[in-house]
């Protein structure tokens, strides 16, 4: 007997989805299927699976259980069809542009966006051949102005890193859907549990998987996931709705329908990329994300503390107050100098260059992350020669504060 | 009745036994062969292609029509749609007579019209979905590919016999 359906809550899911007991043992802990590759069990079965008419595991490249378990977990969370995971968030990116794009192709991004994937697209990817052209997130008319007939993707931030703005994902799901192509968004800095962006039209979401969904820093991840909604078979996407020389002349949308976006990722993008996800780190998101709802929480209600804190000090200039989540910026009266002694003076807080760990976390973005933007690009991106940006961490906020109060009186005394 | 729901499609599938396949085709770069290929793998499904231009796909024979079908096997348990939308209330006056209690139209197989007549005649329906990415869901299939089945279960499925 089947009991009705239930619409599981996030926390479930969270700690749930894509994780039942080991089908081989009933380990209730998902094991870490440390494996290069998997035995067929006849030369039919590897047959059906290399013709992707079969499910199953064939090499680790391509699939792993313990790697599917995370992907199908972030999957239920982003309220998505399913999810491929990537060795790092750059990387989900790059499989993301190269599964709609070829040579001759063109992306929209918003300016706004981190230092690592204005260059990824600025220069890797215009190398080979996929143009990318930047607009100020705010200016929705440049921005529809800007896709054209070749324009596969219009791809924005939830939360601009870090500039800290807000993106209205229903306006640019709009734009993008008016024109015929998908919206992606990276969602790294928000996570599922603050912003759901296929709720609000979008049709891909990346995420840097080492921020906020590992949670403590431990390992480098990144994963791509699909509504499924998205027309693919539009006449814009001839990758996915033409017969495929990459894989048997399949004509993914015909064979997958709605899943056709994912096949194809895997199948064909990560086959050929390599850029797969090792089964080890896949178990720590995995452990990671069992407390993801608990930790926003704490992530978000001790920002908001420390912002409140910092604006009344005299040695801070301006604080950009988060909207959403726990990374935000502050400037220091005195410049870059006195940026560089309030950085030089903390003692509890980790001078690092990542953000979302458990821990308090903070960087000089001109000098270290942003340092290969110009001054000019620098402006554009919202980081000013002052800018602290602060990862609000998990430890109790008197310390962090206390910490930030002296380092503060620090930076004031050259 | 449209089954809109992934666990009344679980319940039809668990419950079928026989599957009709209207426009099964032997060639293997078409969407209806992977999915015959992959029933009729499945040990609880007797799967049979309904096709009047073949004799048998991969050693499995074929019937030209659902009444013949019918005539010699009895009524189809379900009977899964390959063909065109606009063929398909044909298809729907085929399953009704041959005493067919659900239809199954996959991907693109939508036409309201086939989809009223076979409410009416009390069948089950499913429509724009693909049975083996439905079977998959419950069984793990999807989940070994990233693919959101929507399963939340904390029982071991593949308990041993005692």
């Amino acid at each position: 007997m089947i009991k009705e359906e239930r619409e599981f809550g996030f926390a479930t899911r969270a700690l749930h989805a894509g994780t039942p007991p080991d089908p081989a043992t009933g380990s209730r802990v998902t094991p870490i299927y440390q494996t290069a590759a998997y035995v067929f069990g006849s030369t039919e079965q590897a047959a059906e699976l290399f013709a992707l008419r079969s499910y199953g595991h064939i090499y680790s490249r391509i699939s792993n259980p313990t790697v599917a378990a995370f992907e199908e977990r972030m999957a239920s969370l982003e309220g998505g069809l399913g999810a491929v995971a990537f060795s790092s968030g750059l990387a989900a990116q790059l499989c993301m542009v190269l599964a709609v794009a070829e040579a001759g192709d063109h992306l929209v991004c918003t300016q706004n966006v981190y230092g690592g994937t204005v260059t990824q697209l600025s220069v890797t990817v215009k190398r080979m051949g996929i143009a990318t052209t930047f607009v100020p997130a705010d200016d929705l008319t440049a921005l529809r102005n800007a896709i054209g007939p070749q324009t596969r993707l219009l791809f924005v931030e939830t939360i601009g890193n870090p500039s800290g703005t807000v993106a209205n994902i229903r306006d640019f799901a709009s734009i993008a859907h008016e024109a015929g192509i998908p919206l992606a968004v990276d969602n790294t800095f928000a996570t599922p549990y603050l912003c759901r962006p296929i709720e609000l039209g979008a049709d891909l979401v990346v995420h840097s998987a080492t921020k906020f969904i590992n949670g403590h820093g431990t390992s480098i991840g990144g994963v791509l996931v699909e509504s499924g909604t998205f027309p693919w078979a539009n006449g814009r996407f001839p990758l996915l709705s033409e017969p495929s020389p990459g894989y048997h002349q399949k004509v993914f949308t015909e064979t997958f329908g709605e899943y056709a976006f994912l096949m194809r990722a895997r199948a064909e993008i990560l086959r050929d990329v390599g850029a797969q996800m090792a089964p080890m780190d896949a178990w720590l998101l995995l452990l990671g994300l069992e407390t993801l709802a608990l930790r926003m929480d704490r992530h978000v209600s001790n920002a908001r503390e420390i912002a409140a804190f910092l604006q009344m000090r005299p040695e801070v200039a301006w604080v950009r107050t988060p909207q959403l989540g726990s990374v935000f910026t502050f400037g220091v009266r005195g410049g870059r100098e006195a940026a560089r002694r309030f950085i030089d003076a903390l003692e509890l807080w980790s001078h690092l260059a990542n953000v979302g760990d458990s821990k308090s976390l903070v960087i000089h973005p001109a000098s270290t992350t942003h340092s290969q933007l110009n001054d000019d690009e620098l402006r554009k991106a919202g980081v000013e020669p002052e800018s602290i940006r602060l990862s609000v961490g998990l430890e109790d906020a008197n310390d962090l504060m206390w910490d930030l109060g002296n380092a503060l009186e620090r930076a004031g005394t050259s | 009745m449209i089954l809109a729901t992934p666990a009344a499609r679980r319940r039809l599938l668990e419950r079928a036994t026989t599957i009709a396949m209207i426009g099964a085709s032997p060639n293997s770069l078409r969407p209806s062969y992977t999915v015959f290929s992959y029933l009729r793998r499945q040990p609880e499904y007797t799967v049979t292609p309904i096709n009047p231009t073949i004799e048998q796909i991969d050693g499995v024979e074929a019937f030209p029509s659902l009444a013949a079908y019918a005539q010699e096997r009895g009524a189809p348990d379900l009977v899964d749609v390959f063909r065109k939308p606009s063929e398909v209330v044909a298809v729907v006056s085929d399953a009704i007579s041959a005493g067919a209690k659900a239809i199954w139209f996959q991907y693109g197989v939508i036409n309201d019209e086939a989809i009223a007549l076979a409410d009416r005649a009390g069948l089950e329906i499913v429509v724009d979905r693909c049975m083996k990415v439905e079977h998959a869901r419950f069984r793990g299939g999807l989940s070994t590919a990233g693919l959101n089945s929507g399963v939340i279960t904390s029982r071991w499925k593949s308990v041993p016999r005692l």
